[in-house]
């Protein structure tokens, strides 16, 4: 099961590696939105130290789910999702593979760049570090969350929108807890490990019961 | 003697039993809706604590509250029946049920804005509880927005009863998470749930508008499952031969 996991990790990121403008194209999306806040809201640097918790969770929860058409579309549309329905090794095992693989090539970058928007928003180190933890445990749930609204709109005309409309009302814990740590270390709350062990049961939680409700989908879409 | 469980779980079979029981279901929910409401607004005190005549609008929006959450369990306790039993009827009745509980979920956040804006001075504010109705209203519009974009019903009616049950999976998480993100702030506006509180008089009025509302529910919700039926079951025979389909052709 481990080398089933494995073989659809590394084919799914050579893949992505040969088509990088697919990986980038969400990456800058992100900075994008970021940066057009303190334009349409003012460089107040107080203002912006303000809303920064929440505007970066909210575009990076955008920008997660921008990405999750690529999850399963190609597959699906040449095929090889349907072969992969058919091999005897357990449909959760190979979608926890493909999410891995979706997660390292959005949902990680991201978290890699956040500091990059900290400064931007005038935010010190240690708020910089808080915000990248959080991140680093909330946007595996966005990606683990997200697979099943990808997995349930599969083929669908205007999908995209469609996924955003049934996963944004799920998203809502990831974005209060990890929204959330931020701001109150920017308050000046130093013990904020509340937040941490939330974020962490929700990562558990999702990455239980996420795969297996997606291979379901992933099921009755395809069939 | 033996039960035959799966009878009605045929469309040819329950159609004409949802027929019959709509009259009986409407009287009902006319009558219980009638005297809730006449009870409410006509046999109990002027003045609710510190809240004058205008605390009446608790009626519909304590029991449109209540049917909006008990809906959604309706439809999803329909779709995992479905996905279990694998049978088609299932399914129609967790799709018919969904307009009804949107329905329902609106008229709780529009008579509590209303509400609100007379005894807290806001129509609006990011309590727990009037963000989670919010929420419960989103996924029920995601429901059926996925269950009307997928053509083919056999995918939709099982895609959009995954959605259901994960949406069911959600809601306990997503309320703790906005109802206590940090103690220090949870001033909330909405009272918390006080049944025992509530005087013997006023908890008889919002009952029975509560159960008038179900009834409510009964009516439309079987008179739009016998619409998906005809829509779904259109080349059948016995749809054919139906008179009221006879009489329209």
């Amino acid at each position: 099961m481990m080398r089933v996991f494995l073989t659809i990790l590394t084919r799914d990121l050579i893949l992505a590696m040969r088509r990088r403008t697919d990986v980038l194209t969400a990456l800058f999306f992100f900075l994008i939105v970021v940066s057009l806040f303190p334009l349409a809201i003012g460089a107040e640097k107080a203002t912006l130290r303000f809303i920064a918790p929440g505007v970066i969770w909210v575009a990076a929860l955008l920008a997660s789910l921008l990405a999750l058409e690529r999850l399963f579309s190609d597959d699906y549309a040449d095929g090889s999702l349907e072969q992969m329905l058919l091999i005897p090794q357990p449909m959760v095992i190979i979608v926890l593979a493909k999410i891995s693989a979706h997660w390292l090539l959005t949902g990680l970058p991201l978290t890699l760049i956040a500091p990059l928007i900290g400064v931007q928003y005038h935010l010190v180190s240690a708020e910089q570090w808080i915000m990248v933890l959080a991140l680093l445990l909330g946007t595996p749930v966005l990606s683990l969350i997200g697979a099943i609204g990808a997995a349930l709109t599969l083929g669908l005309r205007g999908g995209g929108v469609l996924v955003a409309l049934l996963i944004l009302p799920l998203y809502i814990p990831v974005l209060v807890y990890g929204a959330g740590a931020v701001a109150k270390t920017m308050a000046g709350v130093s013990d904020i490990s509340a937040y941490f062990e939330l974020l962490g049961a929700f990562l558990i939680l999702a990455l239980v019961l996420s795969p297996w409700a997606t291979a379901a989908a992933l099921r009755v879409s395809s069939e | 003697m033996q039960i035959n469980w799966f009878k009605y779980s045929a469309p040819i079979n329950f159609y004409p039993l949802a027929g019959k029981m709509i009259m009986p279901f409407a009287v009902l929910a006319g009558l219980l809706i009638g005297v809730g409401l006449y009870w409410g607004f006509a046999l109990t005190p002027d003045v609710l604590s510190d809240q004058k005549q205008y605390y009446r609008i608790i009626y519909p929006h304590v029991a449109s509250a209540w049917m909006s959450m008990w809906l959604y369990i309706v439809m999803v306790g329909w779709a995992v029946i479905g996905l279990v039993f694998n049978t088609r009827l299932s399914f129609m009745m967790a799709a018919a049920t969904a307009p009804t509980g949107a329905l329902f979920t609106f008229i709780a956040l529009a008579t509590g804005a209303i509400w609100g804006k007379t005894s807290w001075g806001t129509w609006w504010d990011w309590d727990p509880r009037l963000t989670s109705e919010l929420i419960l209203l989103f996924l029920y519009v995601g429901y059926m927005a996925l269950q009307s974009a997928i053509e083919d019903t056999r995918r939709s009616d099982r895609a959009s009863a995954i959605l259901a049950i994960v949406g069911l999976v959600c809601v306990p998480v997503i309320f703790w998470s906005i109802n206590c993100p940090d103690p220090n702030q949870c001033a909330s506006l909405h009272q918390q749930s006080s049944l025992k509180m509530v005087e013997s008089n006023i908890l008889t009025g919002m009952l029975l508008t509560a159960v008038g509302f179900w009834m409510y529910s009964f009516v439309v919700i079987f008179m739009r499952v016998r619409r998906i039926i005809l829509e779904r079951e259109r080349q059948a025979k016995w749809v054919s031969e139906l008179p009221e389909v006879k009489a329209g052709l």
